[in-house]
């Protein structure tokens, strides 16, 4: 007799109103199996995911059948559907702080699941909470029953939530986005995780991601989703190999080559970093004693040529962040200084710091953060016009803003809309408008694809290539993602805890990498060449 | 609570918070009689056909008195809250803006405001320039003053996280410029619905307050002092503390509801 498979979804379909969100999607996972559930933002994956677990919305409609253990759940009464979520089936979400409980020791937080769905006695359930805080790798020497969410980071509030998911030993875990908000080296060590507790435990595992690099270094079988339907599949071994055109976009997404060949420039530099130190004052240890300084940059140097595209890499708290905003003279610096086009930046003053930031722009991480909500697009992009000391007329202004929606791919009449109106990477696309606007020599970008889909994201890239290339534009671009940074930059810089330890061209950093923190990114990267 | 009761809620809200502040501008032109006219013979009327809410114990109609008492009590109220937009939200953006020393000390001066009761400031006050309406005013407004500037620092703080504000500063504006160009204009709709809750509150105050004789003065009609003239009736008139107290509770349950609809509004 073959086993049964664990989990047989079968012609399900959703929809909400009279729009179909899900159509037929048929497919299984065995136990122990990964399936990588892909598509781009909008797709369905994550109403799948839902839909699974019957969470739908109160007004959609569902047929078709889900079966877990040979069991339709689609005949269980909601008590009986509560009594299954958390205990056989559990599940991740993408976002580690909004899943956790803010008041509650995350202990308390694991336990509560346990006490929810089996009758066990507190010390008992405590106990299960300790071991799977330790088998996520959150140990008991470091007091993590005890500790807040707060006092976590994100990979360690995933790993919590992973906790949650497992403390009762599912036979199926699905996981919607569960590395999406965490950086490189977090996320290989999450990925990890999940591959190992699926085979200790035998649980399938159902993983949701947008990003085809993850999804092929952990599953075994992937699933590429479009629309709310199946286009293409397979085992992760043949990912190469997918026909369906919308499955070879995702994959040449996901690939990012390098945009052009890398540009070594060596005519004077636009912008020269020297010695930059940033310090913040820790929480002092008594009323008597000057706080203690916490050096979050030390020491870093770097410099721009004219038209050359620099990365910066480092994890969250590798210090890069300061680092950006010294450079772009939004904090004061401890020491150091910041040249822009042969001109004291960092220590300008006044009308020079006005003129000087014309030359230098930004682009910040958050589409949805990075713009008032009440602003028009036009008066948004010409906002940096106040650094002009004679700004141009209304009429001027309407046709230069105009001009530059158009040069990244929006059209003219847009200006009249609002932000809330736009897409995320619709967003990237005004943001990047309002930092050509003063046509600046050099603009930098904080994790500015980070939360874009994959698609999206290297329609940005490709972007940022052409009008790198045409308006002669350096770029100082600043991120976790390699594979980001690989594709945009012609040198690079790796920081760690607050110093650079390697810089070079691009090509030569990614092929062979000197110090042991790159070699240590650069593995923790899921990718995959090109076949 | 459902959406649908809240929106219900909403509704009756603003009819009824409408309806006074019709009646109060009204009465500033009109009244079915004067307010303040005694007419001993026809004292202690029950509701009729020519007093519809009846008189009291000086034969003063009691529906002008309504009127005229909600004229008064909207005056009150509304400069009040006025008082602590214009003093507690400059503060608390500047407090939001500048962080630090400068945040800590505009925070305890209001924190040192927010604690004393506003009872005691209004004694105070009557005690340094005597009873009546602007000290109730006065009082009502410091009163108002750190609780529109917490409110302020707060929502500011929260949107200065935001990246349009680091984008503003790329754009060269200063702090005092982003915080009046960027953070005052996202955060109306949170002081709309404050200002509505502290509307009510001014209500209340404003009764209480002339309730125990330091708010407005006679000859000038409050709901506050109509109740306290009703307490020495319970014998003779028990229906008389009827018309001023369900003028109160109307009039702050409408406002209360109005700004609980408001703020789910917001929140969509």
């Amino acid at each position: 007799m073959t086993p049964q498979p664990l989990l047989v979804v079968d012609s399900l379909s959703v929809s909400i109103g009279d729009i179909r969100i899900l159509n037929d999607l048929s497919f299984q996972v065995d136990r122990g199996e990964i399936l990588g559930l892909v598509g781009a933002s909008g797709s369905g994956k994550s109403m799948t995911a839902l839909a699974i677990m019957r969470l739908l919305p109160a007004r959609a409609r569902l047929s078709g059948t889900v079966r877990l253990h040979g069991e339709a759940l689609g005949t269980k009464s909601e008590a009986q559907l509560q009594d299954i979520r958390g205990r056989d089936i559990g599940m991740v979400f993408q976002e580690p702080m909004t899943a956790l409980n803010p008041l509650m020791r995350i202990g308390d937080q694991v336990a509560e699941t346990v006490r929810l769905h089996v009758a066990v006695s507190r010390s008992r359930a405590n106990a299960m909470a300790r071991e799977a805080l330790d088998s996520v790798g959150l140990k008991e020497d470091h007091a993590a029953f005890d500790r807040y969410p707060h006092e976590l980071s994100g990979g360690q509030r995933q790993r919590v939530a992973i906790a949650i998911a497992i403390v009762l030993r599912p036979a199926l875990l699905i996981a919607d986005e569960p590395t999406t908000a965490l950086d490189a080296g977090t996320q290989a060590q999450v990925l990890v995780l999940l591959r190992e507790l699926v085979r200790e435990l035998g649980m399938g595992l159902i993983l949701v991601s947008h990003d085809l690099a993850v999804i092929a270094e952990v599953t075994h079988r992937i699933v590429v989703m479009q629309e709310g339907a199946i286009v293409d599949g397979g085992t992760a071994e043949a990912i190469q190999h997918l026909r369906h055109p919308y499955a070879k976009a995702l994959l040449a997404a996901a690939e990012l080559p390098p945009k052009r060949p890398a540009l070594l420039e060596r005519a004077a530099p636009v912008l020269e970093v020297r010695g930059i130190v940033r310090e913040y004052p820790r929480k002092r240890r008594s009323f008597w004693h000057a706080p203690p300084k916490f050096r979050a940059v030390d020491d870093v140097s770097l410099t721009i040529h004219p038209g050359e595209n620099v990365g910066l890499i480092g994890e969250s708290g590798s210090g890069k962040s300061s680092l950006l905003r010294a450079i772009l003279a939004l904090e004061r610096a401890q020491a150091g200084e910041v040249r822009l086009l042969g001109e004291a930046f960092s220590t300008a003053q006044g009308a020079t710091l006005r003129r000087l930031r014309r030359s230098i722009q930004a682009v910040f991480q958050d589409p949805y953060g990075s713009f008032d909500p009440q602003w028009s697009v036009e008066r948004l992009v010409a906002e940096p016009y106040y650094l002009m000391d004679a700004p141009p007329s209304a009429g001027e202004r309407r046709r230069r803003v105009a001009a530059v929606l158009e040069q990244v791919g929006l059209a003219p009449a847009d200006r009249l809309r609002y932000p809330h109106e736009f897409s995320g990477g619709q967003r990237q696309r005004i943001a990047i408008a309002r930092a050509l606007i003063t046509e600046p020599a050099v603009i930098a970008f904080d994790e500015a694809v980070s939360a874009l889909d994959v698609l999206v994201r290297a329609q940005i890239l490709d972007l940022l290539s052409e009008l790198s290339s045409r308006l002669k534009l350096a770029y100082l671009f600043v991120s976790h993602d390699l594979n980001v940074v690989r594709a945009i930059a012609d040198r690079v810089y790796v920081m760690q805890q607050g110093r650079i330890v390697e810089h070079g061209p691009a090509v030569s950093v990614f092929a062979s990498p000197q110090h042991e923190y790159t070699r240590a990114l650069i593995a923790a990267t899921p990718h995959f060449q090109a076949a | 609570m459902t959406a649908r009761t809240v929106r219900g809620g909403f509704v009756l809200g603003a009819a009824s918070t409408v309806t006074f502040i019709g009646m109060a501008l009204l009465a500033r032109f009109w009244t079915p009689y004067d307010p303040g006219a005694l007419d001993i013979v026809h004292k202690l009327q029950a509701p009729g056909w020519h007093h519809w809410f009846g008189t009291d114990q000086l034969g003063r109609d009691v529906l002008s008195m309504i009127m005229a008492g909600a004229s008064n009590s909207v005056a009150v109220a509304l400069l009040s809250v006025v008082i602590g937009l214009v003093v507690g939200v400059p503060s608390g953006l500047f407090a939001a803006a500048r962080g630090g020393a400068i945040d800590e000390v505009i925070m305890r001066a209001n924190d040192l405001i927010f604690a004393f009761p506003a009872l005691l400031l209004a004694i105070l006050i009557t005690a340094v320039f005597g009873p009546g309406s602007v000290n109730a005013i006065i009082a009502i407004g410091i009163f108002n003053i750190p609780v529109f500037a917490r409110v302020t620092r707060g929502g500011g703080l929260a949107l200065w996280t935001r990246d349009y504000t680091l984008a503003a500063r790329m754009a060269g504006k200063g702090s005092l410029r982003i915080s009046f160009e960027h953070i005052l204009p996202n955060l109306v709709g949170l002081l709309v619905v404050q200002g509505t809750i502290q509307f009510s509150l001014g209500v209340i105050a404003e009764a209480g307050l002339a309730y125990v004789g330091l708010g407005a003065q006679p000859p000038t009609p409050s709901w506050g002092r109509m109740l306290n003239d009703a307490q020495t009736l319970t014998a003779l008139a028990p229906s008389a503390a009827l018309y001023p107290g369900f003028a109160v509770l109307l009039f702050v349950l409408g406002l209360n509801l109005l700004g609980d609809g408001l703020r789910s509004r917001r929140e969509q």
